[in-house]
C-alpha cells in the first residue's frame, strides 16, 4: 500500500494502465462463441484481436469424405441464417461444373427463398442488434416477424433453419401448394411491421448518437479486408454479387444495390434495412410468375465431377459467400474451400474499433452481423 | 376523510405501550415492530415488482410472461427468490473479502434509509423530519458506495468498469435529482413530505406548478431512472457488454439483495415523484367541484399513493423497455448539458412563478 | 443565438423521436389479445406440424404388417453420418430360390442431421419422414432405433 501511495504522491496523479480483457467465448454480445482479447485503456479501446477457432467444426474437412449431394446438409450449418444460399451455391457449383442447365421454375424459387432467408437474416441482425444497444424489445419484434418465414420454410423444405433446400440440379421438393399464398400475406403483413422497425429503433435519438460517426470503415479498408455484403456496401463498396455476377432469376428481376458512403455504423445499419424493402420487391416480383416445369433436373445416382477446379460465389445475407471446389474426378471432392463473409468481415473489427469506447465495439461488432460458425467452419 | 388516518391508531399503540412497559422498552419494541413492518413491505413490494416488471415487458414484448408457477405465474418470484436463498455462495478466490460481503448490505440499508421518510398516507410515516427532502436525497446516494465496494472488491475487470461507470453517472444525477427536487420545495416552501402533500389539497405540484413543475417532473424522471441503473441508463450491469457490470461475481442471496435494492430504489424514486410532484396520498381534488372532491375522498390515501407510485413505476418500465442504452460518455453529456441547464434555468422560473404569484 | 435555437430544437425533436418508439410499445402493451406467445406443453392437442416437416425417419407398416423395404442398402449409403446400416439375411423362397431381405434396418436418430437424403433416395419409398419432435430421452440407447417392426415382412409386388 505505502508504494502506491508514494508513487501517487511523486507523480501528482494517479496511476493509470492498460489492462486486457477477454470478450467470449461466454459472453452475451459475442452472439455465441467468439472470443476478443481487447485491450483497453479505461473504456477506451485499444486494440481487438479476435481469436477464431473455439467452435472449428472442420466442415471442409468432413466434405472431402462424402459425395456432392451430401455436402450440402452440412453447409446448412455454416452459415446458419444463410443457409439457403449456401446451399445454392454447391448446388450451382456442382451444376456448373457438370454443365447442367436447371429449369427457369427452379431459379425462380431459389431465388424467392433466398431473398426470404435474406429478410429473415436481417430481421435476427436487426433484434440482435438492438438487444446490443440495450433495447431489448426489438428482440421479440423481431423474432414474431420472422417466425412467419420459417414458417414458409418449414411447409414447403421440412425444416426451419437447416433446409437443405437446393440439391444439385434443381430443388428437394417441389414448393407447397401454400406456398405463394403464404408468402403473399408475409409480405403484406411486414410491409407493415417494416415502419415501426424504423419509428422504434431507427430514428430514436438515442439509436443515432450511438451510431452516427461511430467505427468508420473507409472504402479502401472495405476493399483490404475484403468486407463485403451489407457492410461493405455501406463503405461505398460496390460488391454486390447479385449484381455483379448474377444468377439464378437475379437476371430477370429489377431491383437496386443499396450503397451507402458514410461508413459508420448507422449506414451499415440503415444499408439492412433498405436492403429488406429491397428484399420485399424481388420476392414480388418473382412470386406471381414462377413458370412451371420440373422442379428438377435428373441427375446421376452418382454425382462424379470432372477433373478440375469450379468456383461459385453467391451473395449471402453477410456478403460474398464462395465454394471452390477441386475434384479428381471421383465421386468426392478432393478439396473443398468455403470463402465465408463472416471471416473477412471479423478481421476489419480491430481497424474500426480504435479509438472508440466498450459500448462502441459492441454496436460495432453487431453490424458486422458475425455468425460464429460461419467464421470457424 | 378521518376514518382513513393512521394518526390515532399510531398513537393509540404508541400510548398503549408506553404504560404497560418501561420507556426504553416500550421505545425497543417500537422500534422492532417498525422494522418488522418496513422489511416485510420490502419483501413483498420488491417481490411483486420483479413480478410486475416481467410481466409489463412481456406485454411490451407481445409475450405473456411467467405463467407457470401459481395462477398467471403470481407465485413465480416466490420461487425465485427461494431458489436465489438456497443457491451457493461463491467468492472469487483473490476477491477482498470483508468489502465484498459488506457492499450488499451497505447497497440495501442505503436503500432501507430512504424508504423510511416517505409518508404512506396520514400519520402511516415513521419519520417525518421538517428536512425530509434533504435527508431522501442524502441517504439515497449512500447506495453508489456499495456499488462501488462490489465492483472493486469482486477482483474482476467487467465489475470494475461498470462500478465506475456506475460511481460517475450517479454521482452527476444526483445533481440533477437535487435541484429538480429543490425546484419543487421553492414551490411549496418547505422540504417536510407531510407538509408538502398538505400543500397540494387543493391541486397537485404538476397543475399548481404549471410548466416549470412538468419541466421538473420530467427532468426528475430521467434523472430518478438514472439513479435507480434502470432503462436506457443501465451502464453499471450493462448485460451486452459487462456480461452483469458490478454485481457478476455476486451469487445466491448476495445477488438477491442488489436485486432487490434495484427495485426499492424504483420504488423511492416513483414514490418521491408521487408524494412531491403527483400529491402523494392526497386524492384528486378540483378546486370548486365540490361532489367530485368528495367521491374521490371516499378511496383512502393509500390506494392514492400506491395508485400514483405504480403509474410512476410504469413510465419508468415503459422507459427501459423502449430506449437503447446511452453510451458513458452520452449519459454525461445528457445531464452536464443538458439536465443540468434546463434545471438552472427552469428553478429560476420557478422562483418567478412564485414571486409574482402566477401559480394556481 | 443560432446555435442556442439548435440546441432547444435538438432537445425537443429528440424527445420527439423517443416519444414515437414509445407510442410503438405502447402500442403492443394495450393490444393483448395479439400476443404471440404459444403455452408449447399445453397446446399438444392443437400442434400440428407441417406435413412436411423433418422429425425423424420412420418406416410406415400396414395393418399387415408389411412394409416396403427390400433392404437393397441405398438409404446407408446416401446417409452422410453413417445414421442408418441396413443388416439384412438370406432365405429360401418357397419357390426355392435364395434371396436377401431385411433383417434390421438399424436408425441412429443421435447421429441423424433430417437431410432427407436417404428418403429422397429410397426407390420404393419405404421409409419417410415423421412429424414427432419430442425426441428427449433419458439414455442415448433408446435413440438407437430398429425401423422395421418384429415380425414384418415386405409387401407383395414390391420390386427387387
Amino acid at each position: 500500500m505505502s508504494e502506491i501511495r508514494e508513487v501517487i504522491i511523486k507523480t501528482d496523479k494517479l496511476a493509470t494502465d492498460k489492462y486486457q480483457v477477454n470478450m467470449g467465448p461466454q459472453h452475451p454480445s459475442t452472439h455465441g462463441v467468439l472470443r476478443l482479447l481487447v485491450t483497453l485503456e479505461g473504456e477506451k479501446v485499444l486494440n481487438v484481436q479476435p481469436h477464431s477457432g473455439y467452435i472449428h467444426s472442420g466442415i471442409e474437412k468432413m466434405c472431402e469424405a462424402i459425395s456432392y449431394p451430401q455436402i450440402i446438409h452440412l453447409t446448412d450449418r455454416m452459415d446458419y441464417l444463410s443457409a439457403h444460399m449456401n446451399n445454392e451455391a454447391v448446388a450451382l457449383c456442382v451444376e456448373n461444373a457438370l454443365q447442367v442447365e436447371v429449369p427457369d421454375r427452379v431459379k425462380y424459387i431459389r431465388t424467392i427463398m433466398d431473398e426470404l432467408a435474406r429478410l429473415a437474416s436481417h430481421q435476427l441482425w436487426w433484434c440482435v442488434f438492438g438487444m446490443d444497444l440495450g433495447a431489448l424489445t426489438t428482440f421479440f419484434y423481431g423474432l414474431r416477424d420472422r417466425e412467419h418465414i420459417l414458417d414458409i420454410f418449414e411447409e414447403t423444405c421440412g425444416a426451419r433453419m437447416t433446409v437443405s433446400y437446393s440439391t444439385p440440379g434443381g430443388l428437394m421438393f417441389d414448393i407447397h401448394p401454400n406456398f405463394q399464398k403464404r408468402v403473399k400475406d408475409f409480405i403484406k403483413y411486414f410491409r407493415t411491421k417494416l415502419p415501426e422497425y424504423d419509428k422504434l429503433l431507427s430514428g430514436n435519438v438515442i439509436l443515432r448518437e450511438r451510431t452516427e460517426g461511430i467505427g468508420h470503415l473507409s472504402y479502401k479498408d472495405a476493399i483490404d479486408f475484403g468486407v463485403t455484403g451489407p457492410s461493405g456496401r455501406a463503405s461505398g463498396f460496390s460488391c454486390d454479387v447479385r449484381k455483379h455476377n448474377p444468377y439464378s432469376a437475379y437476371p430477370f428481376v429489377k431491383f437496386n444495390e443499396i450503397l451507402d458512403h458514410r461508413c459508420d455504423t448507422l449506414a451499415r445499419y440503415e444499408v439492412r434495412i433498405l436492403e429488406m424493402y429491397e428484399s420485399l420487391n424481388i420476392i414480388e416480383q418473382l412470386i406471381d410468375n414462377i413458370p412451371e416445369g420440373d422442379y428438377a433436373v435428373k441427375m446421376k445416382g452418382v454425382l462424379k465431377l470432372p477433373e478440375g477446379e469450379f468456383y461459385q460465389r453467391v451473395e449471402t445475407a453477410r456478403g460474398e459467400f464462395g465454394v471452390f471446389i477441386v475434384s479428381d474426378g471421383k465421386k468426392n471432392p478432393y478439396r473443398v474451400k468455403f470463402r465465408s463473409p463472416g471471416f473477412s468481415n471479423l478481421f476489419a473489427l480491430n481497424n474500426m474499433t480504435k479509438g472508440h469506447k466498450i459500448a462502441d465495439l459492441v454496436a460495432i461488432m453487431s453490424t458486422l452481423d458475425l455468425i460464429i460458425p460461419d467464421i470457424d467452419r | 376523510m378521518d376514518i382513513y388516518n393512521f394518526t390515532t391508531l399510531t398513537h393509540n399503540i404508541h400510548t398503549g405501550l408506553a404504560q404497560s412497559f418501561a420507556p426504553w422498552l416500550a421505545t425497543t419494541i417500537e422500534w422492532v415492530i417498525v422494522g418488522v413492518a418496513y422489511l416485510l413491505f420490502v419483501a413483498l413490494f420488491g417481490l411483486f415488482l420483479v413480478y410486475a416488471e416481467r410481466k409489463v415487458c412481456a406485454a411490451f414484448q407481445q409475450r405473456l410472461g411467467p405463467m407457470r408457477v401459481g395462477k398467471w405465474g403470481l407465485l413465480q418470484t416466490i420461487a425465485d427468490f427461494i431458489k436465489l436463498l438456497m443457491k451457493e455462495l461463491i467468492m472469487p478466490r483473490k476477491a477482498d473479502w470483508f468489502l465484498y460481503n459488506l457492499a450488499p448490505f451497505i447497497v440495501i440499508i442505503a436503500s432501507f434509509l430512504a424508504i423510511a421518510a416517505l409518508p404512506f398516507a396520514p400519520g402511516l410515516q415513521s419519520m417525518d423530519f421538517d428536512i425530509g427532502v434533504f435527508y431522501l436525497t442524502a441517504v439515497s446516494s449512500v447506495g453508489v458506495i456499495g456499488i462501488l465496494l462490489a465492483g472493486w472488491s469482486s477482483n474482476n475487470k467487467y465489475s470494475l468498469i461498470g462500478a465506475m461507470r456506475s460511481g460517475a453517472q450517479i454521482l452527476s444525477y444526483e445533481l440533477s435529482v437535487s435541484l429538480s427536487l429543490l425546484t419543487m420545495v421553492v414551490f411549496a416552501g418547505t422540504m417536510q413530505f407531510s407538509a408538502i402533500v398538505e400543500g397540494q389539497r387543493d391541486a397537485w405540484f404538476i397543475f399548481s406548478g404549471h410548466i416549470p413543475a412538468i419541466i421538473a417532473f420530467v427532468v426528475f424522471l430521467i434523472a430518478g431512472t438514472a439513479e435507480t441503473n434502470r432503462g436506457p441508463f443501465d451502464l453499471a450491469e450493462a448485460e451486452s457488454e459487462l456480461v452483469a457490470g458490478f454485481h457478476t461475481e455476486y451469487s445466491g442471496i448476495k445477488f438477491a439483495m442488489f436485486f432487490l435494492a434495484e427495485y426499492i430504489n424504483l420504488f423511492i424514486i416513483s414514490a418521491v415523484a408521487a408524494t412531491v410532484f403527483l400529491g402523494g396520498w392526497m386524492p384528486l381534488h378540483f378546486g370548486n367541484l365540490e361532489s367530485f372532491n368528495h367521491v374521490m375522498d371516499f378511496i383512502p390515501p393509500v390506494i392514492w399513493f400506491f395508485g400514483k407510485v405504480l403509474f410512476v413505476i410504469f413510465v419508468i418500465m415503459w422507459f427501459k423497455w423502449t430506449f437503447p442504452r446511452l453510451r458513458v460518455d452520452q449519459i454525461l453529456t445528457l445531464e452536464w448539458k443538458y439536465l443540468l441547464p434546463i434545471n438552472l434555468v427552469n428553478i429560476l422560473l420557478m422562483a418567478l412563478v412564485v414571486l409574482t404569484k402566477f401559480h394556481f | 443565438m443560432k446555435s442556442f435555437i439548435e440546441y432547444i430544437v435538438s432537445i425537443f425533436k429528440g424527445v420527439w423521436t423517443l416519444l414515437v418508439g414509445m407510442k410503438v410499445t405502447a402500442k403492443y402493451f394495450f393490444t393483448p389479445w395479439n400476443n404471440v406467445t404459444q403455452q408449447y406443453p399445453e397446446n399438444r392437442d392443437t400442434l400440428v406440424m407441417f406435413d412436411r416437416f423433418r422429425g425423424e425417419v420412420i418406416m410406415p407398416h400396414t395393418e399387415n404388417n408389411e412394409h416396403l423395404c427390400t433392404g437393397c442398402g441405398i438409404c446407408e449409403l446416401n446417409c452422410p453420418n453413417g445414421s442408418i446400416e441396413i443388416i439384412s439375411k438370406s432365405i429360401i423362397t418357397p419357390e426355392g430360390k435364395k434371396k436377401r431381405i431385411i433383417d434390421q434396418h438399424i436408425y441412429h436418430l443421435g447421429m441423424c442431421t433430417l437431410c432427407n437424403l436417404c428418403v429422397k433416395a429410397c426407390p420404393t419409398g419405404a421409409i419417410v419422414m415423421g412429424q414427432k419432435f419430442e425426441h428427449a430421452v433419458w439414455d442415448r440407447a433408446l435413440l438407437t432405433k430398429v425401423l422395421n417392426q418384429p415380425g414384418s415382412k415386405i409387401a407383395e409386388g414390391v420390386k427387387e
